[in-house]
């Protein structure tokens, strides 16, 4: 698609798409965009139009989660304690897509700090899913699988720390990958999870996917855990097909708890792998039960100290009265914070105390470990792993968010890909109802090329990423 | 002092290195507006990372190695979580389990007058927070500016056991260790805030307390004092020594309890994940190879070399600017005597004007030793071209022993002396020739008289031998 796209802007005017992108958003109700950054993103239109570069992206509009640093757009992280704050640097990747041409049409809806999975936590209130306007996008990066979805911007990027781009591409009925950690370049991604969290795109075809990668990854010096290397290309593998490809598939992502639709839209999925020339067994990542509890005593273990340095003195909001220093910022992060950081934040510290380090955080890393090795077990039998990628469709707006326990059961599918470090996709795979399911394909440390090769040849088997919602 | 208990942690600024800890900001910050020397890294903005100074790792490992610290296989950083207004991220990255370096020791002369062996339990690295400004003083401010120019800057911690006996133990451990730095050029201790210490403090058989953030060696000096004398005081009224942190008040010159309002420190210590482990046993043989003379070796040597006495060697190399300075005078002048001059009467005039041997010149200090040496001026003299070079930072020693008539004028009236007694002497000069060394006593009896006692008698007998030998 994106190639199409880029096509049509050489041909046509990429002001006048522009225009017609804005004109969608500002009539919109789906409240995915939080900040649009139209006096610079036209002006760069009007820019390629005179003179077209030759960029990777060249004039390709892309929505950025909020949570990615932009320079001079404010990057609040859906978070009032952050309204107001305007990077004064880019991040690695708004470098990359700028230097390859792309325009940043601007910063979309998600958890606040990435702590969700619905888009719900928002200081900007829910994003709604394209598909139903009752129903959650998924999360966190909900905003930017919604306006992919509902067609506001063609392409765009989430972050995924425990599942936050491929649930809302399975939400939404989109493609969206999380990349191998140390992949892409977290330099400018506000943390949430730094062990756990990668930027990852979200699109509406593979190809799309695979375009964006060639243009984000690769090693930055700026981030010590990016990895070194030469540059991996991911567009050329397409369309080799996948016959003689073996996918595992894990028993203990299926069965108890996974929708019934889910279930079948998934077998149907490895099916037409299976007719694609693929083979598949059963196979067992025995540790899986432990991996949701273990992700979120680090994930809010490691949030705890990342979000400690929100105390409204240097940037953001300065709530209320200024008192002594130590009154002034608890009020402020106790004004600034919504009801899940605060859980999370207190969970963590807990978790990291004193006398529960060792109970708690060092046994979430063995749990770690354990995991890892069950993929790097599985990966040794076969090539690639198939499951849900979440185990129901989008629920209700307001269904669960008060149920905090069934929020964090969504993402068990998720997860144990984050514990891991290795890559997975979300593709679609069929609907429930009226409302889309994600296929999860899930690859060995730096196999996002075989990621990308099997899932751009079930959707080329399929018809499901050209569905599209009916937009109201 | 047989009861008192003394362990230090001594926080050192690795400020020759040109960057900062973690991002690429420079340490030259001194002199600079507030914040200037800032980057998204150490202002800890959101979404921004730390990378690792390599080179500052690799002084971390030099100190250690001078230290006879033993090297960890593999180092990796910890997030230290604490809230402080001087600290942008909510958390400083330090080291807790893997420090850099372990298990040291350091030789200071003890009170005793013998040499002691202080153990350092471990030298780890971290980095510094920002500057807190205070309106006032720190518990009566009205408000707190705060400069992050120094937050970033790379710290070294160098932990000592419990092993220092009284505040003149604990200077001549920090003096020793300010020494070892500045040989190893990773350390400029003039520039202000460079050296800060944490003192940690009992009486046997009583609880500790820990003054924080004394800088200054009179001020750890005087701190120490403080809290001997308080904890005695408690002690004779039989009240119990709290276990707490305090804070050593310059300008009151007492030490105050801070009650902190986070209550017992609980660092939340866990590892960094935004870093990688270090694995830094292969750095250790490249990094031993470029460890310079140390101080005691350097003394050593000089004994041996120049044939010094022991006090004047130890004085000599205390500072690495001296013993170089001293060298270079050794080449071209007696090493004894400037020995002599060097460490009794030039450091002594430095310090009484709080200067540094960069104040003097190496080539002046050579003539002045030379003069000497060749007694073209008295030491009376020397004395007063040290001073008046110190003083009017101008001129030579030639110009001066001119100018003030010091040497030059009473050295030609010996001269006159000497030609006319030989002259006046024709028996003597005979007798000596013919082999009597006394012959010379006459002569020399002679210019003495002429010269009414001016002349020093070495100086007279090797001018009329040589006068006589000429003749
Ligand atoms: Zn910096």
């Amino acid at each position: 698609m994106l190639s199409e796209l880029k096509a049509k802007l050489l041909a046509e005017s990429c002001e006048e798409y522009l225009c017609r992108l804005f004109e969608r958003i500002e009539k919109s109700s789906l409240n995915a965009f939080t900040t649009l950054a139209k006096e610079s993103a036209l002006k760069e239109a009007r820019q390629f139009d005179k003179n077209p570069d030759q960029g990777l992206l060249a004039g390709v509009p892309i929505a950025i989660k909020e949570c990615i640093s932009t320079r001079g757009i404010e990057t609040n992280c859906s978070s009032k304690i952050l309204r107001g704050y305007i990077p004064p640097y880019d991040a690695h990747v708004i470098e990359r897509l700028k230097a390859e041409g792309a325009i940043i049409m601007g910063k979309t809806n998600m958890d606040e700090f990435a702590m969700g999975t619905s888009t719900e936590t928002s200081c900007f209130g829910p994003t709604k899913n394209p598909w139903d306007h009752t129903c959650v996008p998924g999360g966190s990066s909900g905003g930017s699988a919604a306006v992919v979805a509902g067609g506001e911007a063609p392409c765009s990027l989430g972050s995924d720390t425990g599942g936050s781009v491929r649930c809302p591409a399975s939400f939404c009925g989109i493609v969206g990958l999380k990349p191998t950690y140390g992949l892409i370049s977290r330099f400018g991604l506000v943390a949430y999870a730094n062990s756990l969290e990668q930027i990852g795109p979200l699109t509406h075809t593979v190809e799309d996917t695979a375009l964006l990668m060639e243009v984000i990854s690769g090693h930055d010096k700026r981030d010590s855990t990016s990895a070194k290397g030469e540059r991996r290309s991911y567009l050329p593998g397409l369309g080799e097909g996948i016959s003689g490809l073996k996918i595992g598939i894990p028993k203990e992502y299926f069965g108890e708890g996974v929708n019934k639709d889910v279930e079948k839209a998934v077998w149907d999925g490895i099916h037409t792998l299976e007719s694609q020339g693929a083979s598949w067994q059963e196979i067992s990542l025995p540790h899986t039960r432990y991996a949701l509890a273990a992700y979120y005593v680090i994930a809010m273990s490691e949030a705890s100290s990342n979000l400690a340095r929100f105390d409204g003195l240097r940037y953001g909001s300065r709530m209320g009265e200024d008192k002594d220093w130590h009154t002034t910022f608890s009020a402020i992060r106790a004004q600034g914070f919504g009801p899940e950081v605060k859980r999370r934040i207190m969970l963590g510290t807990y978790a990291l105390s004193a006398g529960y380090y060792g109970r708690y955080y060092l046994k979430a890393l063995k749990v770690r470990t354990l995991i890892k090795e069950d993929f790097l077990r599985a990966f040794k039998e076969v090539d690639l792993l198939a499951s849900p990628t979440m185990p129901i469709p989008a629920f209700k707006i307001g269904e669960r968010i008060n149920d905090p326990l069934s929020l964090y059961m969504a993402d068990v599918f998720t997860v144990p890909i984050n514990l891991a470090g290795v890559p997975a996709i979300s593709v679609p795979c069929g609907f429930a109802g009226h409302l889309p399911i994600g296929l999860q394909l899930i690859g060995p440390h730096f196999g996002e090329a075989a990621v990308l090769r099997a899932a751009q040849a079930f959707e080329a088997a399929t018809p499901f990423h050209e569905a599209k919602p009916e937009v109201i | 002092m047989e009861d008192v208990i003394i362990g230090l942690e001594i926080h050192v600024q690795l400020n020759r290195l040109q960057s900062k800890m973690f991002c690429g900001c420079s340490t030259a910050y001194h002199n600079s507006p507030p914040n200037s020397h800032t980057c998204p890294v150490c202002l800890g903005l959101p979404g921004s990372l730390p990378v690792i100074n390599k080179k500052a790792v690799e002084y971390g490992i030099k100190v250690g190695l001078a230290l006879s610290c033993k090297i960890e296989e593999e180092t990796l950083f910890y997030r230290k979580n604490y809230y402080y207004p001087d600290l942008p991220k909510g958390f400083q990255i330090s080291q807790y389990d893997y420090p850099l370096a372990t298990q040291g020791h350091i030789m200071i002369l003890g009170d005793d007058d013998k040499e002691r062996n202080i153990r350092i339990n471990r030298a780890h690295m971290e980095e510094d927070p920002g500057r807190l400004v205070h309106a006032g003083t720190i518990d009566k401010a009205k408000y707190t500016m705060v400069d992050y120019n120094r937050c970033g800057m790379p710290l070294l911690e160098v932990v000592t056991e419990p092993d220092l006996s009284s505040p003149k133990e604990a200077r001549a451990f920090l003096d020793k260790l300010k020494s070892i730095l500045e040989y190893l050029d990773v350390f400029d201790g003039s520039q202000e805030g460079s050296m800060r210490v944490d003192a940690n403090i009992s009486l046997k058989g009583g609880d500790r307390s820990e003054v924080k953030n004394i800088s200054g060696f009179k001020g750890v000096e005087k701190a120490l004092s403080y809290e001997i004398t308080r904890q005695r005081n408690l002690a004779r009224r039989n009240i119990k020594v709290v276990q707490e942190t305090r804070h050593f008040d310059e300008l009151r010159k007492i030490t105050v309890s801070i009650r902190s309002k986070v209550g017992a420190h609980d660092y939340r210590y866990y590892p960094e994940a935004d870093l990688t482990v270090m694995r830094i046993a292969s750095w250790v043989p490249a990094i031993k190879a470029t460890l310079p003379e140390l101080p005691d070796a350097k003394r050593e040597r000089f004994v041996k070399q120049y044939g010094l006495a022991d006090d004047h060697a130890k004085s000599l190399t205390s500072e690495i600017r001296v013993a170089n300075f001293y060298e270079a005078v050794a080449a071209k002048a007696a090493p004894k005597l400037a020995a002599v001059w060097i460490a009794d009467v030039l450091k002594g005039e430095l310090n009484y004007r709080d200067l540094s041997i960069e104040s003097f010149s190496e080539k002046h200090m050579t003539e002045i030793v030379q003069m000497l040496e060749k007694a073209k001026i008295t030491e009376n003299g020397a004395v007063q071209i040290i001073r008046e070079l110190l003083d009017k930072k101008e001129g030579s020693p030639q110009e001066i022993v001119q100018s003030k008539g010091l040497g030059k004028a009473e050295d030609d009236a010996v001269q006159k002396a000497v030609k006319e007694a030989v002259a006046e002497s024709a028996a003597a000069v005979a007798d000596y020739k013919a082999g009597s060394e006394r012959a010379l006593n006459f002569i020399v009896g002679l210019v003495m008289k002429k010269t009414r006692g001016k002349a020093s008698a070495g100086e007279v007998h090797r001018l009329v031998k040589e006068e006589v030998e000429k003749a």
